[in-house]
């Protein structure tokens, strides 16, 4: 579904992605870990079209989408929930739900977001609400219903357990896992790598810049590189 | 004596207030201050003088006229002064002074064609004056000036609350980047935030030339200054604030003619204005959060 091949991209003159290439098949969870400032973060954006790629090719579904704008690559079913979130803090809760179908012209669009608040209550519950006085595990939940209304087939999700309290930690790999089965890829960007490799199926370990190390996640999160580096002892 | 002077405090309130939600507009959207913005309510006031002028037609239908040319005006200022500097990603002050580029290079031309005197709408359009109660008079004029800028407020509230670019244009305002991954064409959206700016402000020019009868090169000057004092009163990039920004200048400005004397006007207006400064800087309607990103 979507295909990374050789990857290179700059903040600056900072060569954050040194190359990489990875693999999304359709219908999976694919977790992308690593520690802070390996490029995880870079290779969502560099996917999303927040920023170009210098070189290298980017295939969603086939088609090369390298160096398209963002608004082009969300259109085409690809959608990403940046880290932090990034809601509209002073629209509304509706409003920001309105502004996840903006790329949709259909009917249908009343009828998901009744749907959304019906699997999100909180969310019905603040519809008038300015989004910015949603708390953050409640945040989260307006990020991924925002996210969800423009019917992605691809779900990108950068770090969405930051900054959350346990609980809704858990109810947003939950989430995941219930999206996935309701047919939506993901590809997720996670420093929580245990929860991480529990949801996915296949993962990729970045290292300044580069993949240092993928494979079948069940096996990743017994290699004894992964459980050094990123695991620890189990609490 | 008192609501005769409320009454023209409200006239040029109102026009100030047009011009103000423009600056605002820009600034909310694309962060920056638009330095051409009043020169292009000044040649809005050409376009609806010529219209006048040129084809006798009604004040409503060159105020609209002068909307699409100063529209058209500001569509091309995007593209060419401000999408270009965009694409480089460089500080805000590189647009600052593309603007200022872009109001000398709009004030020497208005000059070259109508040469640097002020010009007189035809008579036809001169104020008639209705007595509203014992010694308060309204002109045909003030009304024609209120309702249009009353509509143009109102009009711009609505577009941006209820409707999709409405929406959009909040979106953008707050966060250009979570906007894009919407699906939101961030560039268009900018653009559309000049255009309309630039039409409020050629309104806003018609009607300023109306109301003194008087349309020359250098009319924006005042007006832009004034203007820019309004946005950081009322709160910057606030519709809201540019509105109560605009309608507490033009009443400090009437009052302190008829109760101080003409030459202290802009004094006692600035006063003011900094006095709200004081009591709340972040302005009347002013957010403290600012963008993120």
């Amino acid at each position: 579904m979507l295909e990374l091949i050789d990857v290179e991209s700059y903040y600056g003159n900072i060569r954050v992605l040194k190359g990489i290439s990875l693999r999304v098949p359709a219908g999976a969870v694919v977790t992308l870990i690593g520690a802070n400032g390996a490029g995880k973060t870079a290779a969502l954006r560099a996917i999303a079209g927040a920023v170009k790629p210098r070189s290298g090719k980017i295939l969603f579904e086939g088609r090369d989408i390298t160096g398209l704008p963002l608004h082009a690559i969300t259109r085409m079913g690809i959608t990403m929930i940046p880290e932090g979130r990034a809601i509209f803090r002073r629209m509304s809760v509706e409003e920001n739900l309105e502004m996840g179908a903006y790329s949709r012209r259909d009917r249908e669009i009343a009828r998901d977001i009744a749907m959304i608040m019906e699997r999100f209550p909180i969310l019905k519950e603040r519809r008038a609400q300015p989004a910015g006085n949603l708390s953050g595990g409640e945040q989260q939940m307006l990020a991924i219903g925002r996210a969800l209304m423009a019917r992605p087939r691809l779900l990108l999700l950068d770090e969405p357990s930051m900054g959350l309290a346990p609980q809704a930690v858990a109810e947003v790999f939950h989430i995941i896992r219930e999206l996935n089965k309701q047919g939506v890829s993901i590809l997720l960007v996670e420093q929580n790598a245990r929860q991480a490799l529990k949801v996915s199926s296949f993962g990729y370990v970045m290292e300044t810049g580069r993949i240092a190390l993928s494979g079948e996640s069940a096996k990743l999160e017994r290699d004894s590189r992964v459980v050094a580096a990123y695991l620890g002892k189990r609490a | 004596m008192f609501w005769q002077q409320v009454i023209n405090g409200l006239t040029a309130g109102a026009t100030y207030a047009l011009v103000a939600a423009g600056y605002t507009l820009v600034f909310g959207v694309l962060e920056i201050i638009n330095m051409a913005h009043a020169e292009i309510f000044m040649i809005g006031a050409f376009i609806g003088l010529l219209l006048v002028t040129g084809t006798g037609c009604p004040v409503w239908a060159a105020v609209a006229g002068a909307m699409a040319g100063a529209g058209l005006l500001g569509w091309a200022l995007e593209r060419l002064a401000l999408r270009p500097l965009r694409k480089q990603g460089v500080s805000h002050l590189a647009p600052l002074i593309s603007t200022i580029g872009v109001s000398i290079f709009l004030m020497s031309l208005a000059m070259k064609i109508f040469g640097p005197q002020s010009v007189r709408f035809p008579a036809s359009v001169e104020p008639r004056f209705f007595n509203l109660f014992g010694t308060v008079n309204i002109s045909l004029l003030q009304i024609v000036i209120l309702g249009i800028s009353l509509a143009l407020v109102v009009a711009l509230k609505v577009l941006l609350a209820r409707t999709r670019l409405g929406k959009a244009l909040r979106a953008v305002a707050e966060n250009p980047e979570a906007a894009g991954l919407m699906g939101v064409n961030v560039n268009s959206v900018m653009a559309a935030a000049v255009v309309m700016a630039s039409a409020l402000g050629g309104a806003a020019g018609v009607l300023v030339g109306l109301q003194f009868n008087a349309v020359s090169p250098t009319m924006g000057i005042a007006y832009g200054l004034k203007g820019l004092a309004i946005i950081i009163v009322g709160g910057m990039g606030s519709v809201a604030g540019a509105v109560a920004g605009g309608l507490l200048l033009g009443a400090a400005e009437v009052l302190a003619i008829a109760y101080i004397g003409s030459s202290y006007r802009d004094a006692v207006a600035f006063i003011i204005l900094i006095a709200v400064l004081l009591i709340k800087p972040s302005g009347i309607f002013g957010k403290l959060e600012g963008r993120k990103g």
